[in-house]
């Protein structure tokens, strides 16, 4: 059970009772993505703003577990002040790692690396997953 | 009983709590699906040869044996893909009957597979879903149903056993009161046929959906039961090979009942296993065997309910399955912590329009079988009290 205290350990359970950036804030500067995993209702919406290139300001709001909801709120503040290429390269191997596939060690995921420890538990690893996965499609949307 | 179960010789400490989801598999269901693959591997009613004529009698057999079970007749049993496949052909089949306007009653109860073939029959020919209210515990009831009805329902669809809750629906009151007022039903008994031997000519339902592998039998494997006097006049779902009796460049003539309705190679397999699974039911004592099930969930309940941290969204005694939450811990947290030693279901368990009636995101479900013991109720009620201490411990529970 090691792995699982591990897993919940102070970061994210701070990150889950004081979550930040929560709350939306629905204006059309903004780019949002809603994903909810079926299975167990976890449900998250991200809203981006990007200026000139720049990741300025990311919103979170959802329901779900500790994971996921600590997840949407560590993910807004690392994230927060990347360029959008950066940002993509990170948040893909990003989920590389949770998914215990291979990706690039160099990278710095701050905080999120906590979750590294979730690929022992494979049934979480959407729950590590969404947030990135709805940031993603804002930053895609943001291009088209 | 659990020797009869080989998945307890390979997983010795296994406390299977998830049977409402699937059941586990005796051998003697195992055994006759091997038997298939090892002594037949053909198709059915295309050859003339011996392994071809001798599986297709084994299947037809198998149809005969569940049609006996259910007391009613072979040619009324078509074999689908599992209880989602024969609840969506219902739908489907009823479309070319229903029109704009037509009511349909559900409830928040239902699984998804019966709601949502109803539901997209509502945006795609505008019929009308009405739901019957649920008592405030989660209930449907006679006279709640009764309110539901009107001139213009032309169909129910409803739930026997709620796969959440366990709640027995008051169905044979509900169809005698449909049949009143020429009003078709269709039941979903998926939760039902695993703890109750269901006589179909009694219930006098007009359609009724269950799965195999929710009462003993193999994966991949439903039945969808008709009267005769809908399933002749109504078209099939899918069209292909063996359902059909001539085709030619602009024709086709159907094959008469059930045959109709099960184009294309069937599960065959799975079938030898189903008519194994139903001679295991018809082995046990099954009124014997429920009550076993639902004082051992019992057992489990009244320890739950002297924990503070505990919630309870079924709080009644005559279920084998407990929904319940860790007050303040995510259904999909807790889990985690109690999937290393017990098998248990989180989440929605397909039924959100439920979840939004208790008014919470997810939730835990314990369900209890034949194969289940005293001991598993043990390892159950222990492993929850250290998943509270695990999480007041990080911090969850406050």
């Amino acid at each position: 059970m090691s792995n699982l205290s591990n897993l919940y350990r102070e970061i994210i359970m701070d990150h889950y009772k004081n979550p930040r950036n929560k709350g939306l804030i629905n204006d059309k500067s903004y780019i949002t993505c809603h994903i909810k995993n079926p299975s167990c209702g976890d449900e998250i919406n991200i809203e981006s703003k990007v200026e000139n290139g720049i990741i300025t300001d990311i919103r979170q709001d959802g329901v779900g577990c500790s994971i996921c909801c600590a997840n949407a709120s560590i993910l807004s503040q690392v994230v927060k002040g990347m360029k959008v290429s950066d940002a993509e390269y990170f948040l893909d191997n990003y989920l590389k790692m949770v998914s215990n596939q291979e990706y690039d060690e160099s990278i710095d995921f701050d905080e999120l690396q906590v979750f590294d420890g979730i690929k022992d538990f494979p049934a979480r690893v959407r729950c590590a997953s969404i947030s990135s996965q709805a940031l993603l499609n804002t930053l895609k949307k943001e291009k088209s | 009983m659990k020797e009869l179960f080989p998945i307890y010789e390979v997983h010795k400490d296994l406390v299977y709590l998830d049977s409402s989801a699937s059941s586990l598999k005796p051998k003697m269901v195992i055994d006759a699906v091997s038997n298939y693959y090892n002594n037949y591997s053909c198709n059915i009613e295309r050859g003339i040869y011996k392994i071809c004529f001798d599986a297709t009698r084994i299947c037809e057999d198998a149809r005969q044996n569940i049609a006996s079970y259910l007391n009613v007749d072979s040619e009324e049993i078509i074999f689908t893909r599992g209880a989602s496949s024969s609840l969506n052909m219902v739908a489907s089949m009823l479309k070319d009957i229903l029109k704009e306007g037509d009511e349909v009653i559900v409830s928040e109860l239902e699984h998804h597979s019966s709601f949502l073939p109803f539901l997209r029959l509502s945006k795609t020919i505008g019929i009308k879903l009405v739901f019957v209210e649920l008592t405030p515990d989660g209930h449907i009831t006679v006279e709640n149903f009764k309110k539901a009805l009107s001139p213009k329902t032309k169909v129910v669809a409803l739930t026997h056993v709620s796969n959440v809750l366990g709640y027995i629906t008051p169905i044979k009151e509900i169809i005698e009161l449909s049949h009143k007022n020429n009003i078709i039903v269709s039941v979903d008994g998926a939760q039902a046929i695993p703890h109750f031997r269901v006589d179909l000519k009694d219930l006098d339902a007009d359609f009724y959906s269950f799965s195999f592998h929710k009462c003993f039998g193999p994966t991949g494997l439903g039945v969808l039961y008709g009267k005769k006097k809908y399933l002749n006049m109504l078209e099939p779902v899918e069209l292909g090979g063996e359902m059909n009796s001539t085709v030619t460049k602009d024709s086709v003539t159907y094959k008469d009942i059930p045959y109709k309705f099960e184009a294309g190679t069937m599960p065959i397999a799975e079938i030898f296993g189903a008519s194994k699974a139903i001679d295991f039911l018809r082995s046990l004592d099954l009124l014997k065997e429920e009550e076993k099930a639902i004082s051992l969930r019992n057992i489990a309940l009244s320890e739950l309910k002297k924990m503070d941290e505990i919630i309870i969204y079924n709080d009644t005694d005559s279920s084998s399955i407990i929904s319940f939450n860790i007050k303040g811990v995510h259904s999909h947290d807790a889990v985690s912590y109690l999937s290393e030693s017990i098998c248990l279901r989180a989440g929605q368990h397909c039924a959100e329009p439920l979840h939004n009636f208790l008014g919470v995101n997810a939730t835990l479900r314990a369900s209890f079988y034949y194969y289940n013991d005293l001991e598993d109720v043990k390892v159950f009620i222990s492993k929850i009290k250290d998943a509270i201490n695990f999480f007041k411990e990080v911090g969850l529970i406050v």
